[in-house]
């Protein structure tokens, strides 16, 4: 009897010890990161001039490439690169650079860990969810390779932290998402003279080029004005295969060890697409560095950061916004819907989401599915028409027409569109604040969320 | 014809077109091609494509594989079985 509690006790220890390890590594992993640059965390590393023999041992495959060898492989151990964005281009960079040996790694990310980046942000786990993002790669490259020191930036690059931070590197990686960040790290990169290994991923295709290197072209010499914010779509709305930014992140990586072992590198002043459907590498030749370049010319007009946001017209972040463009009686909360269904009144439900997103969830009632670039189509407007007409014939009040989309932006421009195209007075014509998303939220938390 | 990066959506969600211009007196420059493309093959929303008589910023024109800036943007003159293609700059990650 006492033995049979002696082993059970044993058990309860062992498991208790386990928690703590658990809890102290996750203090480990809130305390290390920084938020803020007031120093330099990356010259104080000593220069290398000879490999130990661990390095030998776990460096060896790449060390017998002539390309890289043991010149190359010290140039690496005395590289530092900065990665902007530890999402689905900075993982799979970050985690090759650290295996190959690169000195220094920092990984720049405001954001945390949503389970929505689990499937192309290979770097974080299930475990992850909510942990800094940052973090939560350091830790991940750390646990491959402690020769590389890691240095996690748990902030938001902007005008006046990103020259600080670059001039610390040698070699920038742009893994971000975004117009505005894309510009700003443009900009710091010709300022602070580093090279930028550019690279971005949307859908099945993916695009790299490397900038600002051997007098090669700026983002600017390209991209002089920045594309209209209606046309730049994000990850979330447009969706993305996680294998694509793996493949385009590597490359990144594959391009950033050229450049740090003084091999010639791929893609200066040309631009890779990859097309992962049709299963296409392309290498467009690009142009070289303009001279009206407002800033990598010899004449610049642009010669401090400035104010990305407000350049672009949209957010430095691919996070997406809520609009609101219709007066408030024309629309439903997803309370007020729930009870116009659970009352059986008739209506017409229009979802204008993709025919893809209504296979993924749709509301519990008969509803009819016209994509909102759709609406305009006559055949859309006729359907829609003889719908109200054969209802309105049952009754003397208003037809209500709601239009429901994913988040309460589309239904909204939706509603606008009816309302154009539509010839019918016997209408009431509203959409559902927050659309699919609120309705999980608010009436059924049981509804799925994408 | 070819289009990437989300260019296609705009034309009828296909990728590769074999387009036959007409005839004209004068040979054929981008500049007269992209009014055409408006006209032609455009379906719909035209200004996320075309802003005045150029592409819209954060769409890069190629002919034959090479930026269009080396062969004279609007300038350049179409030679027969030409590529070109339409390139919607990428900004996901
Ligand atoms: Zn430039």
């Amino acid at each position: 009897m006492a033995e049979e509690e002696i082993e059970h006790l044993k058990k309860l220890i062992a498991e208790k010890d386990k928690e703590i390890e658990k809890l102290k590594g996750a203090t480990n992993i809130q305390k290390d990161f920084l938020t803020h640059v007031d120093e330099n965390h990356v010259n104080d590393l000593p220069k290398k001039s000879k490999l130990s023999n661990p390095e030998i041992s776990r460096y060896s495959r790449q060390l017998i490439l002539p390309e890289i060898g043991i010149k190359g492989q010290v140039l690496l151990s005395n590289t530092s690169i900065l990665i902007v964005g530890a999402g689905g281009l900075g993982c799979p960079a970050a985690i090759y650079l650290a295996a190959a040996g690169v000195g220094c790694l920092g990984l720049v990310d405001y954001d945390e860990v949503e389970l929505s980046n689990l499937h192309r942000q290979i770097l974080h786990s299930e475990s992850k969810v909510n942990v800094k993002k940052c973090v939560s790669a350091a830790q991940a490259c750390t646990e491959l390779n402690s020769f590389v020191k890691c240095v996690p930036y748990h902030l938001q690059l902007n005008s006046s932290n990103a020259l600080k931070i670059i001039s610390q590197y040698d070699i920038v990686l742009d893994a971000t998402d975004n117009v505005a960040t894309r510009y700003l790290l443009n900009d710091a990169c010709i300022l602070a003279g580093k090279p930028l290994v550019s690279g971005s991923a949307l859908r099945f295709e993916g695009q790299l080029t490397v900038y600002n290197y051997k007098g090669g072209p700026c983002y600017r010499c390209l991209y002089p004005k920045p594309p209209p914010p209606e046309t730049v779509t994000n990850c979330s709305d447009g969706g993305v295969l996680g294998v694509i930014p793996g493949i385009i992140g590597s490359l990144q990586a594959l391009e950033a060890i050229k450049i740090a072992t003084g091999n010639e590198c791929s893609y200066n002043q040309k631009l890779l697409m990859y097309d992962g459907l049709e299963g296409t590498f392309r290498t467009i030749r690009l142009r070289g560095r303009q001279s009206t370049c407002p800033i990598c010319s010899d004449n610049p007009t642009i010669t401090q950061l400035i104010d990305y946001e407000q350049f672009c017209g949209a957010r430095a972040s691919d996070k997406d916004k809520s609009v609101t463009v219709l007066n408030r009686e024309d629309r439903l909360s997803a309370a007020d819907y729930k009870s116009l269904l659970d009352k059986d009144h008739p209506h017409i439900l229009v979802d204008v989401r993709q025919p893809v997103e209504v296979d993924i969830c749709k509301l519990p009632t008969n509803s009819i599915n016209i994509p909102l670039n759709d609406l305009h189509k006559s055949s859309s407007v006729n359907q829609l028409s003889s719908m109200i007409n054969s209802m309105s014939e049952e009754t003397t009040d208003q037809v209500p027409v709601i239009c429901v989309c994913r988040r309460g932006n589309d239904s909204q421009l939706a509603v606008q569109k009816i309302k154009e195209t539509l010839k019918h007075d016997n209408v009431a014509i509203q959409d559902i604040i927050g659309g699919l998303t609120s309705w999980a939220k608010t009436v059924d938390p049981e509804f799925p969320t994408y | 014809m070819y289009f990437s990066g989300g260019a296609e959506l705009l034309f009828d969600k296909k990728k590769k077109h074999d387009v036959n211009l007409p005839a004209k007196e004068t040979p054929w420059t981008i500049k007269d091609l992209l009014p055409w493309m408006k006209d032609n093959m455009l379906k719909e929303r035209p200004e996320l494509f075309i802003q005045g008589e150029t592409v819209r910023p954060g769409i890069l024109v190629l002919i034959n594989d090479a930026d269009w800036e080396l062969m004279g943007e609007l300038d350049y003159s179409i030679q027969n079985k030409d590529k070109i293609v339409f390139i919607s700059t990428l900004h996901g990650g």
